[in-house]
Parts: structure tokens; sequence; C-alpha cells
């Protein structure tokens, strides 16, 4: 791999940065591979890197319909948090943030990891009490997480309005000090530059049509490029994750919706933390380039159509300006939608599939971006060893026959 | 937003509806002898397809009626109101 340095920064200035190496071939499909991947998000990507990386399986391909990282990876809020409120989903979301903070380094390419900080408002007694109750779960599991009084919060973001005379008061709220954000685009090719360099063929433009079966074990996979042998598929399509499943003759519990987010003019640093809000159903930070990115809530239909309603985003605003007056001139910029794949207890499945060789990793709904290095790193765990990692253990499709749910709706910080 | 035919109310904002996702699946008639792998079947599998869906909708901020349409949610275009 080209490592990029001052160094190589220098002589590629003094080259008119007119000889910067390609960050990734463009190969043609190989007639057959030991893993491949469908979906190149950072999910995906992240899940060729540690095969590559931990477990030394580099015959791989990545498949990606459209371009790397143009679905979701490139069109989120950026969030990266681990406090959730069950064992099993802080441990997970745990192992993805402790990755995100020597990623720069593990890659070689600048992630803009930012540990900013994550606060999760309250506006009333009982999100005061689930607020308590979620910091005490997190600090049990070794999490940094502490509570604030409105006095605190107000001084940790001055520009916060917690005045009581609002239709949501602001009462208090969690800080996750060590959480933050990262650079969405980054993620996608830091890992394809990364998965690359361990032989991992990244092939764009090139859609699943099918997924071939013998006996219950498959057997490749039918592409707009032609037929590829496997005999290990793994999804991380996010959003068509039923669509590809249902290749295999798989339901699964997955219900995508189009979730929005917004950006708005950039101004000077105003922001310096995340801001979440459930109640109001708002969160809000500030990006390096100093544009103000907002998020809203899913809207209530299944929908694949990348578009969604403006009443969605008007209500997501009127929050927004209710907690922070100041931005009420403020001037949008973009606004856009991903589709996000709901599971009913708001947390993923990543596991193995009744097929022999299929793999699912899904069902991440509105917070998959900050998982993605532990995703892709319990995922290639998990299909190299054709059994789960003790981190992904409890996040099996069979959990829904079982029982066994890990209701997260309430960590999720945004109401699903 | 959509524009939602309500059979009683015609044509109304999304806004007024709540969404009651896949139509047509029945509660199964003997519960207590499914297995658990059908009874998740029944609580949680569901088609979501890319594609033509068979939805309910409920007129909440209305009528109050249940009904059924046919939307492709990938246009998010209505094609059909079954009533």
């Amino acid at each position: 791999m080209y490592k990029y340095s001052i160094f190589s920064l220098l002589r590629n200035g003094f080259q008119y940065h007119k000889q910067w190496p390609a960050m990734w071939r463009n190969p043609e499909p190989k007639a057959a591979y030991d893993v491949v991947i469908v979906g190149g998000g950072g999910h995906g990507l992240a899940t060729a890197y540690y095969l590559g990386k931990e477990h030394g399986i580099r015959n791989v391909a990545v498949l990606e319909r459209g371009w790397l990282g143009g679905g979701s990876t490139g069109r989120n809020t950026e969030i990266v948090r681990s406090n959730y409120l069950w064992d099993e989903s802080t441990r997970l979301y745990e192992k993805a943030r402790q990755l995100w903070e020597n990623l720069s380094q593990d890659l070689n390419f600048n992630v803009m990891f930012s540990k900013r900080g994550v606060l999760n408002l309250g506006h009333s007694l009982q999100d005061m009490r689930d607020l308590a109750r979620r910091v005490n779960a997190n600090r049990l599991n070794g999490l940094e997480a502490e509570l604030l009084t409105a006095n605190e919060v107000k001084e940790f973001v001055p520009i916060l309005n917690t005045s009581p005379d609002v239709r949501y008061p602001v009462l208090g709220a969690s800080l996750q000090r060590n959480a933050g954000t990262g650079r969405h685009d980054a993620i996608a090719w830091g890992y394809a530059r990364a998965a690359d360099a361990h032989g991992v063929d990244i092939i764009q433009h090139c859609e699943v049509t099918g997924i071939r079966r013998n006996n219950g074990q498959v057997t490749g996979v039918d592409t707009s490029r032609g037929f590829i042998k496997t005999r290990k598929v793994a999804l991380a399509v996010a959003g068509d994750t039923s669509v590809l499943a249902g290749m295999a003759g798989i339901r699964l519990p997955l219900q995508s919706h189009p979730l929005q987010a917004l950006v708005s003019e950039p101004i000077k640093p105003v922001l310096n933390c995340v801001v979440m809000s459930n109640a109001v159903h708002a969160y809000i930070s500030q990006t390096n380039k100093g544009e103000l990115l907002m998020g809203a809530g899913i809207d209530s239909y299944n929908g694949y159509s990348q578009r969604g309603g403006l009443h969605i985003i008007e209500g997501a605003m009127s929050a927004i300006v209710e907690l922070f007056p100041i931005f009420s001139r403020m001037r949008m910029n973009r606004q856009w939608a991903g589709t996000v794949d709901v599971c009913p207890d708001a947390c993923p499945i990543i596991g193995k599939t009744p097929v022999a060789g299929l793999y699912i990793n899904c069902g991440w709904g509105t917070g998959g971006f900050k998982s993605t290095p532990g995703s892709g790193w319990v995922y290639a765990y998990t299909i190299a060893n054709d059994r789960p990692h003790p981190l992904n253990k409890a996040f099996s499709l069979e959990r829904f026959s079982t029982g066994a749910l890990i209701d997260e709706h309430g960590a999720a910080a945004v109401a699903h | 937003m959509l524009l939602i035919p309500c059979p009683q109310c015609g044509p109304r904002e999304e806004t007024e509806f709540s969404y009651g996702g896949e139509a047509g699946i029945a509660r199964p008639k003997n519960p207590e002898s499914l297995s658990d792998n059908e009874w998740a079947d029944y609580l949680f599998m569901r088609r979501n397809p890319r594609g033509l869906l068979q939805e309910l909708w409920c007129h909440s901020a209305g009528c109050r009626r249940w009904f059924t349409i046919v939307r492709d949610t990938h246009s998010s275009r209505i094609l059909a109101d079954s009533g």
C-alpha cells in the first residue's frame, strides 16, 4: 500500500499532485472467490478488510451495485457513540468505538474521529429517570458516562436553550465524552484502500441478481457481470437485505424506511459536541467544514425511494430551533434520505442463516455508521470461522424465534 | 408527503394517517399449535419488498377507518386502493 505521510504529501506537492497512485484497483471479477461480500458500503468494506487482516482470507470480492459508499455510508449524520442500555449492545458498540480510536493509524487514512462528546437530552422526569438508568448501566459496563443537570448542560453547550419556558424544557442530559463524530466518506475510502492492499477485489457497478444454492449450501452468485462461484456469500446491503435474502428464500424481520438528514450552510465553529434528543426527535452536530448536520426520524412507511416527506424534516427543525434559537435564521444547503433496515427490537442481526454459507449483517436501522468497524470485525470472524464471535452471538436471527430480543428502542436515542 | 386515498374521505395528506404495515397477515387460527419458528414468522417476518406492497393505513386524524392500498415502495406511487 502506498503510504500516506507528510513526506508523500511533500513529494507529491513538488509533482503538482499529478502522480498520486489510484487508491484501489478496478479489477474484472474472477470466476471464483473464497468469500463474496455483497455491498460496498462501510460495513462490507470493513468486513473485507478484517477478513484479510485478522483471518488471512484474501481471495475476497466486494460487489457493489453502484459506487463505493454511495448508499447510507455517504449520507448519514456521522455520530459515533456506544452508550446503549443492554450489556450485549454496549459491548458490541463499544468494540466499534474502541476500533475508531486507532482507525486512522490502522488504515493509514484520516477518518477524522473526533471525541467531542455526545449529549442525550432529557425533557421530562421520566426522561431523566431513563437517562440515569442508562448512565448507571453504562458505568457498570465500564463506559465513560455521566449525568448532567440542566445547569451543567448549559455550561457544556452555552448556545443551548435551557430556559424552563419552552414546550420541552431541558432538565438534564447524559454525556459520553469519548464519543463524537467520524468522517463518513473516509470510512468507505479508508477501508476500501486498506482492503484492496490485502488483495480484496472491489468490483463496482456489479449488481447481484441471484444467489445459487445446492442442497441448502450456497454455490455462487449471479451478477450483472456474470456468474461468480463461491461457497460463502456475506450480505452487507442494509436497506436492501430483505430483497437479497429473498433471493435465497429467507424471510427477515426487517422493514426498510426512508431516513432523512440535512446540512446547513457552513458557519464558524459554534457547536462543540453532538446533541441528541429522543423526545423531540432531532440530533445535531457541526461538521469540520462548519455545516450544521442534522437528522430527523424515519418516515413511517416502508420505502426504498431514498426520499422522505418534508413534514418529518419540519418536525425535526422546529425542535432544533426551540433547542437552539440562535440557529433560527440558518439556511439549509442540502437534504437527502437513505434507506434504513429497521429491526423490531432496534438491534442488528449479525450471523448465519438457514442457508449454509449465507451470512447476514443487517437491521442496524438508524445507527449503522458508528458501528462500522465493530460490525466488520465481528462479521469477518463469523464468516471466517462459520460461527459467531461472543460479541455478536446474541444478535442472531434465531432470537426472533427464541424470544431473546434485545430491546434498544430507548437507547437508540431516536425513537423508531 | 404522500397523498393517500381514504375510501371514505378521498385523497388526504399523509400526516392525517398512521401506518399499519404489510396487509393480509392473518392471525393463526390455532396459535398454541404453532412451532416457535411459525410464531416468529407470523409476528416478525415481513416481505418488505422493493416494489409493490399491499399495505394498511388508518385515517387516524380523520374518519378513523382502516383500509388497504397498493403502493410501489420504490417510486412511492399509489397504484390501487382496495377499500
